[in-house]
């Protein structure tokens, strides 16, 4: 089956005016002398979304990210190449673009659909749903500028939704209104997935993205990095961030090292101030290769730093095989690193994990989420073996007991935990 | 069995048509293939803009919701400029200019039915994306339905206006030439057309020189006196036709649309000049008040006026066309520009 939304080599120029004319009269006066420079916002982006898909778009900002979003919403027209778009297409670029303040919510719904290319009948039908979604019953008929913001962002999502698009795209506007309603924006999101329409979010926040899509394309000056499952992709978007933070611009050529149980060191810049120079695994039982659930491990973090630091944290976490975050720490007591060599040591007294493979992310930052002076995704790799008859992740103690009608207890079952 | 199968059969051809429409248009259950590039063919564009078509109906009528709220008289207000330029001219030419035509008020009004519809789409549509930048910026539609939009707002006060000159002609007791209502038709939809082009036009680079819509109202003051409106044809006619401008006066299209509508709803008028004139018999001097019908109108036949029709609708849609063009060429930029 073709691809839902097909990219083929886009590129999309802005040409950036030192001075900008917007007058017959100026331009006339300026006629041919107008200074500028062109600025490729995408160079040759070639990007295929499949049927179904919700493949997610991250890149920093200015990155070209939400460019490539409006050229496939056609409201930006390429400068070069073509995209192709099968099915019926919703943009959630703004929301409650183009309400008219002076009509009621009802003309606004009608107004806002056949914008987002619904047909009467289609909207008739849906009215119900929209206004139920947006919570609005009582105010439909009222004018839109006696609206709240967030009664007007409902109306606006609750339209767009409504429009049941084969293929969607959203532009980082799911934080909207109370934390309900986003409940609610999500679970019809999550609703379209089940229901396999394509769905293309852009954000530069790398944990929705591991939620929500399939499949993470990472965006930087314009170019393609890479696409791929989101774990591989956001450890790659943290490397591009980490390069531009130093030398802002070209596009680092380095290729991600699949972690291994040894320690993948990171790309070491030369004005980084502190720099992971190795992590390891230290467990209770080093002669067996995997560890058992409920045991104690450490993560021992070799760390060379270049210039002082006054006041850093130390955070790691813990992510399983399909990329969802098991636990995460942030570090809370501010430490002094003196310039020289540093050991961090993270001892878990006990990891009550089952069976597979859980990577362990460190990395060294100023306080309350200040910049990321280094990092090291993955850490380590903590294979476990689950000797019990448990599945899952997480390892809970548990025991059950029957009581009978006889009143008799059955001894408990335990299962076989060590501990 | 046969009752049912009768029953069933009107249904045919309906689907069948239905099922051609899906194939022209497009349905949502073959999921239509969009393309976003920098070259669309003017047929897919046509194509898009016609699947629009409610939203262009939508677009006017929160229009003119918009415009009917807003103010204590509402409605009334659009009225009040066109409705102040019949009183004006008619004061002037009427009591200071004594025109010689009958029901003169009728005659402008005529003149005034298809310049107003042109001018109030040229006018309103050439600030329109720059006022629309909101949802050009962000939601993705043919973007000449705005301006289209515009020039449906024009048209419905144009039957509004219809509506009003109905009220004048029961009035004055006039009856128009039903004979020559097809070229008003024609001339209509030349109007139509010939404005959408330049609205088109028009409201494209306003985007890039927005000192364009003030440009546009002093041509129009200029371009208002281009046409026999507040003047009958027949004085002008003959200084043309010694200068070899007759053509040049007659290449534009509102000249045309104008007389069309002059030549069926006003062309019943019968104007007499009256001038004394003396005679002397048995030596005394008689004074006569001579009555002679003058020529109001342009003397013309059909087939001059549907030439005339033909010609500029044909011009119109040409530059409908290239309107297109234009609009296309510049439209991808709108959303950096706005």
């Amino acid at each position: 089956m073709a691809a839902a939304v097909e990219v083929q080599g886009v590129s999309k120029r802005f040409r950036l005016y030192e001075e900008k004319y917007t007058s017959l009269k100026e331009r006339i006066l300026h006629a041919g002398k107008v200074p500028y420079h062109d600025f490729w916002a995408l160079k040759g982006i070639d990007l295929e979304i499949a049927h179904g898909e919700t493949l997610g778009i991250l890149g920093r900002n200015g990155s070209g990210k939400s460019t490539l979003l409006k050229c496939i919403a056609g409201v930006l027209k390429p400068s070069a190449g073509e995209i192709r778009l099968r099915g019926q297409l919703a943009a959630m670029l703004e929301l409650g673009a183009g309400f008219q303040p002076e009509l009621s919510g009802r003309d606004n719904i009608y107004l806002n659909a056949s914008l987002l290319g619904l047909s009467r009948r289609e909207i008739d039908k849906s009215f119900d749903d929209i206004v139920a979604f947006a919570e609005l019953e009582e105010f439909i008929d009222n004018q839109v500028r006696f609206y709240s913001s967030g009664m007007y962002v409902r109306l606006g999502f609750a339209v767009a939704v409504n429009v049941n698009p084969d293929i969607l795209l959203v532009d980082e506007v799911l934080a909207v209104g109370d934390e309900r309603f986003q409940q609610k924006c999500m679970e019809r999101i999550h609703r379209f997935q089940k229901e396999g329409r394509t769905i293309v979010v852009v954000s530069h926040a790398p944990d929705m993205m591991r939620q929500l899509c399939n499949r993470v394309a990472v965006i930087n000056s314009g170019q393609l990095v890479t696409v791929g499952n989101p774990g591989q992709s956001i450890r790659r978007f943290r490397d591009v961030l980490m390069d531009s933070d130093e030398n802002t611009g070209a596009v680092p050529a380095v290729e991600i090292e699949e972690g291994s149980l040894a320690a993948a060191p990171a790309p070491p810049p030369s004005n980084r101030k502190v720099r992971i120079v190795a992590a390891r695994l230290e467990t209770d039982h080093p002669e067996r290769t995997n560890m058992h659930p409920g045991e104690p491990a450490r993560v021992v973090v070799d760390l060379e730093v270049t210039s002082e630091l006054s006041q850093v944290v130390f955070g790691c976490s813990l992510w399983s095989q399909g990329d969802d975050l098991i636990f995460n720490y942030e570090g809370a007591e501010p430490r002094r690193l003196p310039i020289g060599r540093s050991q961090v040591t993270f001892s878990f007294a006990s990891l009550p994990l089952l069976d597979g493979s859980y990577s362990v992310n460190v990395k060294v930052q100023e306080p309350a989420g200040g910049t990321v002076h280094a990092r090291m995704e993955p850490a380590v790799v903590i294979p476990v073996e689950n000797p019990g008859l448990t599945t899952g992740m997480v390892s809970l103690p548990l025991t059950v007991e029957l009581t009978t009608g006889t009143g008799q207890s059955e001894p408990a079952l335990v299962d076989q935990l060590p501990t | 069995m046969a009752r049912v199968e009768q029953a069933g059969l009107p249904a045919e051809p309906r689907t069948a048509l239905a099922d051609d429409l899906a194939d022209l248009w497009g349905s949502r259950e073959d999921l239509p293939v969009r393309v976003v590039s920098a070259r669309v063919s003017t047929a897919h564009r046509l194509k898009e803009i016609w699947r629009a078509r409610e939203l262009l109906v939508f677009l006017v009528r929160s229009e003119l919701k918009v415009r009917y709220k807003n103010s204590f008289l509402g409605f009334l207000w659009s009225f009040l400029n066109p409705a102040m330029v019949l009183l004006i001219y008619y004061v002037v030419f009427r009591y200071i200019e004594h025109t010689q035509l009958s029901d003169f008020a009728v005659f402008l009004f005529c003149g005034l039915l298809p310049w107003n519809l042109f001018n109030t789409a040229i006018l309103s549509s050439a600030g329109t994306l720059v006022a629309n930048a909101g949802i050009v910026k962000k939601v993705a539609f043919p973007r000449e339905i705005l301006a289209l939009s515009q020039v449906g707002v024009a048209l419905s006060y144009f039957f509004f206006q219809t509506c009003i000159l109905v009220v004048f002609l029961v009035g004055f007791q006039v009856m128009p030439e039903w004979r020559y209502l097809p070229e008003v038709l024609l001339a209509l939809v030349c109007d139509i057309v010939f404005s959408a082009a330049l609205a088109l036009v028009l409201s494209a680079l306003n985007v890039y020189m927005r000192d364009i819509e003030h440009l546009i109202q002093v041509v129009m003051v200029a371009l208002f006196f281009a046409e026999p409106i507040v003047y009958p044809y027949s004085s002008v006619q003959s200084h043309l036709a010694n200068h070899g401008l007759t053509w040049l006066y007659l290449a534009n299209p509102l000249t045309a649309m104008v007389l069309a509508f002059q030549r069926c709803i006003y062309g019943n008028v019968k104007s007499t000049a009256t001038t004394p004139s003396y005679t002397v018999r048995k030596g005394l001097l008689i004074t006569h008040i001579v009555h002679t019908p003058i020529q109001s109108l342009a003397n013309y036949g059909t087939g001059f006026y549907l030439e005339l029709m033909g010609g500029m609708l044909a011009g119109s849609l040409l530059l409908f066309y290239v309107a297109m063009l234009i609009f296309r060429r510049v439209e991808g930029n709108f959303a950096e520009e706005l």
